[in-house]
């Protein structure tokens, strides 16, 4: 059966509550980073169909710099952390010092390599505190940094997914700067997308029911 | 399906297809390991371009799955409508863009692979039914954002990082 009709309110929920203790630690994580306070946004869990996907981080041409990494084990799936182009510039420079143009022939070696390592961090602490919160061991795959358009490279993502079906759920959780802060905002958007068969072991080990 | 008289530029999302008659212009954004494919006919000005994500049908696990997301049933199915067009298959060539590998991971893992993949499965298929490959501009890992002109026969592909260029 199609993933979007055996699933409930309550299922959302749960997935919501997933992306919040996700982003929550990888948030904490950024702020030690950044030594900033950072806020998070409610995750939206959504059902949406390759169209929508595709546009999800902006526009299908808006140019990010992506953190793509691949769940392996019991919930397989895959995650995104996605920067915007000023944003990503924007941590580069907290990071490094450097102001640098990540679409840029001459990307500076040592931002990329900063943004990467970001990347690594955040994802790591999201996933460890979802392998922490619904007990499955989660395998991730080294992750890998690309700044090219949205659509491009969400689609990486939907291989698994688009031999099941025409929609993926997504766990979208938005991070920013606390409004307090005086200097500019920088956020980053995280996307956990769990294969297909991922859903059955993520309910059953918070206890709640999946036909 | 009605064709279109002015022209316009008719946009192609990711698991379809269409078909598009000079002066139109039809296009799709944000090609990362899908295919664009497109197939003309350069005497009636008509072409179709899909939007293609996996390689192969046989990969569905639900066999209710839209048969544009395949390079094999919607290369099958655009075909069918451009004869539908008054198109002759003998007379179709193509032009394709796409196929890239948008993340390199030191594995081997075949999830990884469906850029390439997807590109060899086209191939293919337009070899089957004797479709004329003109031009391609596959693998690397570059997205593209690709719009052909079935007037001149041009296909434009732009990338971030590598400006634009005409196929």
């Amino acid at each position: 059966m199609d993933l979007i009709q055996q699933i409930k309110p309550i299922h959302l929920d749960v997935l919501q509550e997933v992306g919040n203790i996700g982003a929550g630690n990888a948030a904490t994580a950024l702020s030690q980073l950044l030594n900033q306070k950072i806020d998070l946004n409610v995750p939206s869990v959504r059902i949406i169909d390759f169209q929508e996907m595709q546009s999800l981080a902006g526009g299908e041409e808006t140019v990010v710099a992506a953190t793509f990494l691949r769940v392996s084990g019991e919930a397989p799936g895959s995650m995104f952390l996605i920067l915007q182009k000023e944003e990503a510039e924007e941590l580069a420079f907290s990071l490094t010092g450097n102001k640098v143009n990540i679409v840029d022939d001459s990307f500076d070696e040592l931002a990329a390599s900063a943004l990467s390592e970001l990347g690594n961090i955040l994802a790591g602490a999201y996933l460890s505190a979802l392998s922490d919160f619904t007990s499955i061991q989660m395998q991730p795959s080294v992750p890998s940094l690309a700044i090219d358009m949205a659509g491009a490279i969400i689609s990486a993502g939907l291989t698994e997914i688009s031999q099941v079906g025409d929609y993926a759920i997504v766990i979208d959780t938005l991070m920013g700067e606390a409004e307090d802060s005086d200097s500019s905002t920088a956020t980053g958007q995280f996307f956990l997308l769990p294969d297909p068969d991922a859903f059955k072991r993520i309910f059953q080990s918070l206890g709640v029911d999946w036909s | 399906m009605t064709k279109i008289e002015q022209a316009e530029v008719v946009k192609v999302g990711m698991a379809d297809w269409k078909l598009a008659e000079a002066p139109s212009t039809i296009r799709t954004s944000g090609l990362g390991s899908c295919i664009g494919a497109v197939v003309y006919d350069e005497a009636k000005q008509i072409a179709a371009l899909a939007h293609v994500m996996l390689p192969d049908s046989a990969m569905a696990k639900n066999k209710e799955t839209n048969r544009a997301k395949f390079a094999d049933t919607a290369l099958e199915d655009a075909l069918q409508s451009l004869q539908q067009w008054g198109c002759s298959v003998s007379r179709l060539k193509a032009k394709i863009a796409g196929g890239a590998q948008m993340f390199s991971f030191s594995s081997n893992n075949e999830v990884m692979r469906i850029g390439p993949r997807n590109a060899e499965a086209v191939k293919e298929i337009l070899g089957q039914y004797r479709i004329r490959l003109i031009a391609e501009d596959t693998g690397g890992n570059k997205g593209r954002t690709i719009e052909f002109n079935p007037a001149d026969k041009t296909l434009h592909i732009r990338t971030v990082n590598q400006g634009e260029s005409i196929i």
